[in-house]
């Protein structure tokens, strides 16, 4: 996307202007760390990512959480909900539901002692 | 040999909770890669007086400007570390932030011990694993870990340590202090 950006003015296209003025999705749900990956389907006839969808699935080729792709694509949170509501309904990312087990937070104590 | 079905990538959220200026971004800091985040809120009653919309009257929400911690321990295992908004209008996010969290530090400063209280209420009462940490200022009186805990009235099983959150062995120490505790309170529950 190019950044026609002014520090003072903010961006051109207002975030909401991206998703057509919607707040609410299917993406609500979404954990700022759940972690999204691309399924790598072709989207279905009548859906064509946007722009801001394209640069979502190009980042989730690998597993990325909510809050790196709101970071990364710098738009706020909510905006990328609704983005990525959009394309989980047509299917093209998972939502990781792996949680927390014993094995896994072990490993997280002996990796923090290793930093 | 154990095997484990599939290593699917896992994130884990850690809360960083406190007063205002107890040293929150410092910890993150010393210890995690530092990442912008944005996000928005919804102006309600609470914001007038505060919020000036006058002439913008059409304006319902504004965008907070955030920071978070990223650590990764390997491909596809990553802790996160966010920190809780200090002002009152802002608690709308603590409930999204702790949701699923694996447990949040309570930082503790003692020339300002009342300033932690509503974090430990919080936690106490939404079942959140926690520990307090108590940031060592220059300056400031020392208090042993076990005088802090009598003054905060903390169950015996909630871990206590003083820590100094500018030096990332100390930053360390705290992460690793909770998610111990998280693991104890996580086995506990399965037995």
């Amino acid at each position: 996307m190019t950044r026609w950006m002014d520090e003072e003015a903010g961006p051109v296209v207002r975030p909401y202007a991206l998703i057509g003025g919607r707040t609410r999705s299917s993406g609500d749900a979404l954990d700022l760390v759940s972690m999204i990956t691309a399924t790598g389907t072709v989207p279905p006839g009548g859906f064509v990512p946007g722009p801001e969808q394209e640069r979502i699935l190009s980042l989730v080729s690998t597993a990325t959480s909510v809050a790196d792709i709101a970071s990364d694509l710098d738009l706020p949170l909510g905006v990328v909900r609704v983005l990525l509501g959009d394309l989980h309904d047509h299917k093209l990312i998972s939502i990781g539901r792996a949680s927390a087990s014993e094995r896994i937070l072990k490993e997280v104590i002996n990796g923090l002692r290793a930093l | 040999m154990d095997f484990e079905p599939s290593d699917e990538p896992v994130a884990l959220k850690i809360l960083i909770a406190g007063g205002f200026g107890v040293g929150k971004t410092t910890l993150v800091g010393s210890i995690s890669e530092i990442r912008p985040l944005r996000t928005e809120e919804v102006l309600s009653d609470r914001g007038i007086g505060i919020d000036d919309v006058e002439g913008v009257e059409g304006k319902h929400t504004t965008t907070v400007a955030m920071d978070f911690g990223r650590i990764t321990i390997r491909e596809g295992l990553v802790v996160y570390l966010f920190g809780t908004p200090g002002q009152e209008r802002f608690w709308f996010m603590w409930d999204e932030l702790s949701y699923g969290a694996l447990g949040a530090v309570v930082l503790a400063d003692t020339r300002r011990l009342t300033d932690c209280f509503p974090s430990i209420d919080y936690f106490e009462q939404r079942g959140t694993p926690f520990i307090v940490a108590v940031n060592c200022f220059d300056g400031a009186e020392r208090y042993e870990a076990d005088e802090v805990r009598s003054a905060l009235d903390l169950d015996e099983d909630v871990p206590v340590l003083l820590c100094d959150v500018r030096r990332r062995v100390s930053a360390k120490t705290v992460l690793v202090t909770l998610v111990e505790h998280s693991l104890k309170v996580l086995t506990a529950g399965q037995h």
